[in-house]
Formats: C-alpha cells, sequence, structure tokens
C-alpha cells in the first residue's frame, strides 16, 4: 500500500496531533510527520476512529501548527532491525544511532510489541547466576530468566550497584555466550556516561547494546525504548542463543512518560494520576523475561526503580511487585550508615531463590544457613529498636548476642567493596563466621549435621 | 545559560523559586483544561523539570583550541509546608545529584546554614575522593566518613537520652555526644555577618575537623582509662577550639598548633590524675 500524506491536523495538544479525515489508519501505525520548515519527526497512531487518528509524537511538538503539518501514515507498526552488528552500538531512544556509527541494516525488522511467550513452552528458570555480592547470592538468589528489580530512591547508589551486578554476573556452569542490553528511560547523561565508562573498564562494551533516552530527550520515546531493547534481547537470546542480562532504568521515568500521554488523551486517572492500565502496561515488558523450552538463551531482567519519597507503597513499586519475581531493596538507613550495597534483606525477595540453590547448584548448607541468617538478623534489628529504648545494658544476654550478630552481618556480610566479586563459597562462609557468636543450640534453622560439617570448616578457612 | 558553552565561562546559575514556577505550570495547565497527574500539576512536570537540569554540564566549546565552559545548577525548592514528598520536590530529586536539605528546625536553633547533615547528600563524593587527596590531605576522606558516622551515632543516641537523660548513658557515648557537638557547634555552625566566619577555606576547614576528631580519640582513649566524660568536658581547650572558627585564615595554623599543645598537655593532666586516684 502507498503510504498516503495527510495535511488535516485538527489539533496538536501536548505530544499529542489530531488528525481529521483518516479512514485507514491502524493501531499503533508508524506516522512520519513534516512541519512547516520540512523537518521530519517520527509518530505512532495511538487511537484510530473513523474519520480521526490521533498521533503520538516522539518528539517535540513546539512549532508544529495546524495549516502546513503533514503526517504521512507508513502502513506498518514500530519495527527495529536487529543484527549481530548492534553489540558494542549505542542507540538513541528510537532505536537510531547515537554513536556516530553507521545506520543497522538487516533483513531482519521485526515487530518491538513482541508476542507473548507460550506459557507451555516456557521454561523454569533454575540456573543460579553468582553476581558475586553477597546479599544477593547468599540470601536472594538471582536465577536465568528471572526479572528482579531495584527498588531504590533518589541520591541512592542503584547505578553503582546495577553495573557491578552487570560486570561480575556469571553462570558457574559453563562459559557460554553472555551479552547486555541496556535501556535508559529519561536518566541524566551522567548516569548515562557513567555506564558506558563501566562496561568500557571492563572491556564489556563490545558485547553490550545500549538504547539511550537521555533526560533531556523527548519523554515520548521512553513508551518505546525499552521493547526496543527487549525485542534486541530477545533476537540475541533466541537467535544467537546468547544469555542476555537486561537493565531497564529507570521504570519511573517510563511510567511517568505514560502518564503523560494518557493525561494528554484526558483519561480518568487512577491512583497519582496513573492510567488504569498502568499494571497491564507493565507486564507487557517485564514478562518479556524468560526461557523458552528448547532454546538454548535467556533473558534475565533487572529493572530499575526510584520510589518516589522513598514509598513503596507507591503505584509504580507497588504494581511492579506484583509483576516480578521479588525485589532487591536499597535502604537509605544502611546508606547513611555508610554500608555498600545497601541492600535490606528483609525488604528484599527472590521468589525463585529455591529453584537456584542447594545441592548441585550452589551449596547444601545455602537454604538453612540463609533462613538463620534472615531469623538472626531480624531477631537482632528488633533488638536494636529495644536497645534504643531500655539501654543495651538491659537486655538479656542472648539478646545482646543477636544485637552483635545483625552488627556482624551489616559489617561483614552485607558491606563489601564496588569491585569485589565473591564466589558463592566466599559467601556462604562468611555467614558462617557471622553466626559464629551463637551456640549451636541456638542454630535452629540449619540441620545439625551441616552445622557439624560447615560450622567448624569455615571457622578454619576463613581469616576473618 | 548558553553563554557558558560560548564563551567558555564557568557559570552557576541560581534559580530561586522552583516551586514558584511549577506552581504557574500547574496554573497555566489548569486554564488548558489538562487532564492532572499528582497534587494537580500537570503529568508532564518531572519532564520539564529534567530538561531544566539537563542543561547543566561542562563542555569543550567548538574552536581551534580545546576550552571547557561549564554552567552548574542550583535549584531551590521551596515546598509548602517543608514537604518534602510532594511532586516539585521528588521530581528535582530524580534528576539531580546532590541535595542541601535545609531544616527548619535547625534554623529556628539558628543553626546556619541550617543544612540537615544527615538527610542531604552528595552522589559527587566518591568522583570527588581523588581530588580532595591531592588538594587538601590524604585523611580528609577518612574525616568526611568519621565525621559522618558521629553525629549518624549521635542521632541515634539523642533517642535514648530522650527518654532516659544524658546521665544515664555510658561514659564512651557521653564522649561520642560530646564529640558530636562540638562538630555541630564549633565546626558546621558558621555565621555569615562575622567577617571571618563566614567564609571557611577548605584548608581551615580540615584543620578544624581534624582538631575536633583528634580530641575525640583522645577523649575516647582517655574514657577507657577510667576517666568520666565530665571531667573532660571541664577541659579550657574546648573554649579555645570553638574559637578556631574566629580566627583569620593567616593566624589559623599557628592557632591551632597552640590548640593542640594544651589539648595534649591537658590529656596527659588528667591520665596523672586517674593513675594517682587509682
Amino acid at each position: 500500500m502507498q503510504p498516503v500524506s495527510h495535511k488535516t491536523v485538527n489539533q496538536v495538544a501536548g505530544p499529542l496531533l489530531f488528525v481529521d479525515k483518516v479512514e485507514n489508519a491502524a493501531y499503533g501505525e508508524m506516522v512520519e510527520i513534516t512541519n512547516a520548515v520540512g523537518e521530519r519527526i517520527r509518530g505512532q497512531v495511538l487511537d484510530s476512529r473513523a474519520g480521526l487518528a490521533i498521533v503520538q509524537v516522539f518528539g517535540s511538538t513546539m512549532g508544529l501548527n495546524v495549516g502546513q503539518t503533514s503526517v504521512r501514515f507508513l502502513g506498518e507498526t514500530a519495527r527495529i532491525s536487529v543484527s549481530d552488528e548492534m553489540l558494542g552500538r549505542v542507540f538513541d531512544g528510537l532505536g537510531n544511532p547515537r554513536d556516530k556509527g553507521p545506520t543497522i541494516v538487516s533483513k531482519q525488522k521485526v515487530e518491538i510489541v513482541g508476542s507473548a511467550m507460550n506459557p507451555y513452552s516456557r521454561e523454569e528458570p533454575s540456573e543460579f547466576i553468582q553476581t558475586g555480592i553477597s546479599t544477593i547470592d547468599g540470601m536472594n538468589t538471582l536465577v536465568r530468566g528471572q526479572k528482579l528489580p531495584i527498588f531504590s530512591g533518589s541520591g541512592l547508589p542503584h547505578n553503582a550497584l546495577a553495573a557491578q551486578i552487570a560486570r561480575q554476573a556469571k553462570v558457574l556452569s559453563a562459559s557460554e555466550s553472555f551479552s547486555v542490553v541496556f535501556a535508559a528511560m529519561g536518566i541524566t547523561s551522567e548516569e548515562a556516561n557513567y555506564f558506558i565508562r563501566q562496561f568500557e573498564e571492563t572491556g564489556a562494551l563490545e558485547r553490550t547494546v545500549l538504547f539511550l533516552n537521555l533526560s533531556s530527550d523527548p519523554s515520548m520515546e521512553r513508551i518505546l525504548t525499552p521493547r526496543l531493547a527487549l525485542t534486541t534481547a530477545e533476537f540475541l537470546a533466541y537467535e544467537r542463543e546468547t544469555h542476555v542480562l537486561v537493565i531497564l532504568t529507570d521504570m519511573t521515568n517510563y511510567c511517568e512518560a505514560l502518564r503523560e500521554i494518557s493525561a494528554a488523551r484526558d483519561e480518568v486517572p487512577g491512583r497519582r494520576g496513573f492510567p488504569g492500565y498502568t499494571y497491564t502496561d507493565l507486564s507487557t515488558l517485564y514478562e518479556r523475561a524468560g526461557k523458552i523450552k528448547g532454546r538454548k538463551g535467556s533473558i534475565t531482567q533487572i529493572p530499575i526503580l526510584t520510589m518516589p519519597a522513598d514509598d513503596k507503597t507507591h503505584p509504580i513499586p507497588d504494581l511492579t511487585g506484583y509483576i516480578t519475581e521479588g525485589q532487591v531493596y536499597v535502604s537509605r538507613d544502611l546508606d547513611r550508615g555508610g554500608v555498600y550495597p545497601p541492600i535490606d534483606v528483609l525488604e528484599s525477595l527472590s521468589r525463585l531463590m529455591n529453584q537456584g540453590i542447594g545441592k548441585g547448584r550452589t551449596r547444601e548448607d545455602h537454604r538453612g544457613l540463609a533462613d538463620q541468617l534472615y531469623a538472626c538478623y531480624a531477631q537482632g534489628k528488633d533488638n536494636r529498636a529495644l536497645s534504643a529504648i531500655v539501654g543495651e545494658e538491659a537486655l538479656s544476654e542472648t539478646d545482646r548476642k543477636f544485637l552483635k550478630v545483625a552488627e556482624r552481618f551489616e559489617k561483614m556480610f552485607v558491606k563489601q567493596g564496588i569491585n569485589e566479586d565473591r564466589s558463592i563459597e566466599q559467601t556462604l562462609d562468611i555467614g558462617w563466621d557471622v553466626i559464629a557468636p551463637l551456640s549451636d543450640s541456638e542454630i535452629k534453622r540449619i540441620k545439625p549435621e551441616m552445622i557439624e560439617k560447615y560450622r567448624r570448616r569455615a571457622t578454619t578457612t576463613t581469616t576473618r | 545559560m548558553r553563554n557558558g558553552y560560548l564563551i567558555a565561562a564557568s557559570v552557576v546559575f541560581v534559580l530561586a523559586g522552583t516551586s514558584r514556577w511549577a506552581e504557574a505550570l500547574r496554573e497555566i495547565s489548569g486554564r488548558l483544561e489538562e487532564m492532572p497527574g499528582e497534587e494537580g500539576y500537570p503529568a508532564y512536570l518531572g519532564r520539564r523539570l529534567a530538561e531544566f537540569y539537563e542543561r547543566s554540564g561542562r563542555a569543550v566549546v567548538l574552536g581551534p583550541d580545546e576550552r571547557t565552559g561549564s554552567v552548574s545548577v542550583v535549584g531551590a525548592v521551596s515546598p509548602p509546608g517543608g514537604d518534602f514528598s510532594e511532586p516539585v520536590s521528588q521530581n528535582t530529586l530524580r534528576v539531580t545529584r546532590v541535595f542541601w536539605a535545609l531544616d527548619a528546625s535547625l534554623a529556628a536553633r539558628r543553626h546556619f546554614p541550617s543544612i540537615n547533615w544527615l538527610n542531604s547528600y552528595s552522589l559527587y563524593t566518591d568522583d570527588l575522593r581523588n581530588w580532595y587527596v591531592a588538594n587538601i590531605a590524604k585523611d580528609w576522606p577518612a574525616f568526611r566518613s568519621e565525621a559522618l558516622e558521629i553525629l549518624q551515632k549521635e542521632a541515634e543516641l539523642q533517642d535514648i537520652v530522650q527518654l532516659v537523660g544524658y546521665d544515664a548513658l555510658p561514659e564512651s557515648e557521653k564522649g561520642t555526644m560530646d564529640v558530636a557537638k562540638m562538630i555541630r557547634e564549633d565546626y558546621l555552625q558558621q555565621s555569615a555577618y562575622d567577617p571571618v566566619d563566614t567564609y571557611s577555606s577548605i584548608r581551615k576547614q580540615y584543620l578544624m575537623i581534624k582538631t575536633i576528631l583528634d580530641f575525640g580519640h583522645m577523649e575516647a582513649e582517655a574514657l577507657k582509662t577510667g576517666a568520666t566524660a565530665t571531667q573532660v568536658a571541664a577541659f579550657p581547650v574546648k573554649s579555645k577550639i570553638s574559637k578556631i572558627k574566629w580566627t583569620p585564615e593567616e593566624q589559623v595554623e599557628a592557632f591551632i598548633k597552640e590548640v593542640e599543645g594544651d589539648m595534649a598537655q591537658e590529656f596527659a593532666g588528667l591520665k596523672q590524675e586517674i593513675k594517682v586516684q587509682q
């Protein structure tokens, strides 16, 4: 079908164009908009009615007028050319080169909406990924094909944490091909530079694809950016048999772009002004993580979101938490206490942890030890609150012991260097060290034979 | 603002009243009958703030010689009722990397500049570590984290003190409280009306915090050997330390030498006293 140009723009409202006398616009169809001076901007059909199409513009609508703007309907939905050449490249939020390299030319132009994974073909994730970070490996284990978001706040080191995970993540069994797809939505150029520098320094850039929509770029692009990234990831994972780690940051900016469009369309707002379909929309992104039976590759997602005012009941973290398989919670209290990475394990959770750990995967004492650490830390933190009121002297001896264990847990187990890559063995041994002050009878979550086997070992092998 | 990049100057751009700007945005949005986002602000509030702050930066200007220009933006946000959880504050925090939280309760106590030391942060601390080490002193980063730790500890102890009183604290914690007080009153607090105290060079700041932390170390040592915090609190050198900030830059090195001498002497005297008692 020959693309047709329309000069029937009726209204420009915020990021939207209302085009009259359009009969055959398809929902989601891409359009090319030419303004009065001949500049071209891309857009997408958001709403198609008889005689009317509402077009969302990827770019500024400043200077678009009603009389001279022409809109050309391209007859296809948003697609991206995918190829192996994308590795090591930097693209903007619409998939155009940002690094002055050539445009990607490929026979394969894939729709970025992506088709849903057949639930029957979905394979349950079960391979342990070692991130080298004790609080994740030991207590909230990440497995291949999982979606595990980082819940953070402004001013917290979530970017450093995500970069550390991207640098250190590996699967213990074999050296299979591994790549990173990084999608930035509305982050500052400084943050983007930080990630690029991190990938460069470790030589990871050549197996990384970056899609960058910075905070000075059009916010409407943010709707497409994660989809471009996930489509690229799917190509690498299922056609090139690569294990792909997708980092999406910052999901809060994505949701705000969603809200901006919703408001411009005069939709009835839901909680905090976010549209009622925020949950559905987020699921179409998060649910693209996983593994497919019979295919070698996998997609593991780490979305990062910043909770406004550290409020975890805010719709974005709330709805995200319903879809993802747990969360890593970055705590301001720990950060203030000088602990890096400031991960609060009590608020964190990995729902797929049990599939990835235990004998043959990590170590047989893993589950029990993790439970014991959780129990001790929770108890210790309660005692800390109590001692703040009555003073440490007034606590019983056992309570003081737990207080000490909680202290040791934060100082020895949670706290580690930004370049410290701990093996799972090290992590577990440190865990045993943390509970060293407890007597055998106080360790109730670990089977006696495990205590027998690993406790002595830990105290002899580690130097702490 | 762009001139900073055109003529390669270093420009600080101070925008006082982001909140009023956002209110104007809300007013216009309301008249346009746009669907509101949070608290009546338009849904594009966050985008507009981000677009503004993203214009700050450092760039090599076009031209044959490699000159760099920079624009640093300091935006003042004044949320209603000092509530930082409202949309303008939160959207600003998401795109900026340094946060100075002005605290009404500090201002009420006439602690100026009333920047809350626990809520404020800078994400440049690690980036600047090398600069501090090269330009001020090797131990500056360590001093910074130690001082912050003491203040953090003080905030925790404050809760207990309010319930049981200062006297019920163990001696070592009384010591921590005393040092924290010195950091707050002799180092953080400055008077903008005093010709000397209004501007402290970074070198002077370093010497001040070093003296206070040294005092803290000596006190901790003394408390371990059986001294009481009350004894240390009576030291005449303490009032001398609080005078450092009034001392002009060119005399400060000499004055601090004097203070350190007094400090060593008085702590030695205390040690002697305790020995005699035992």
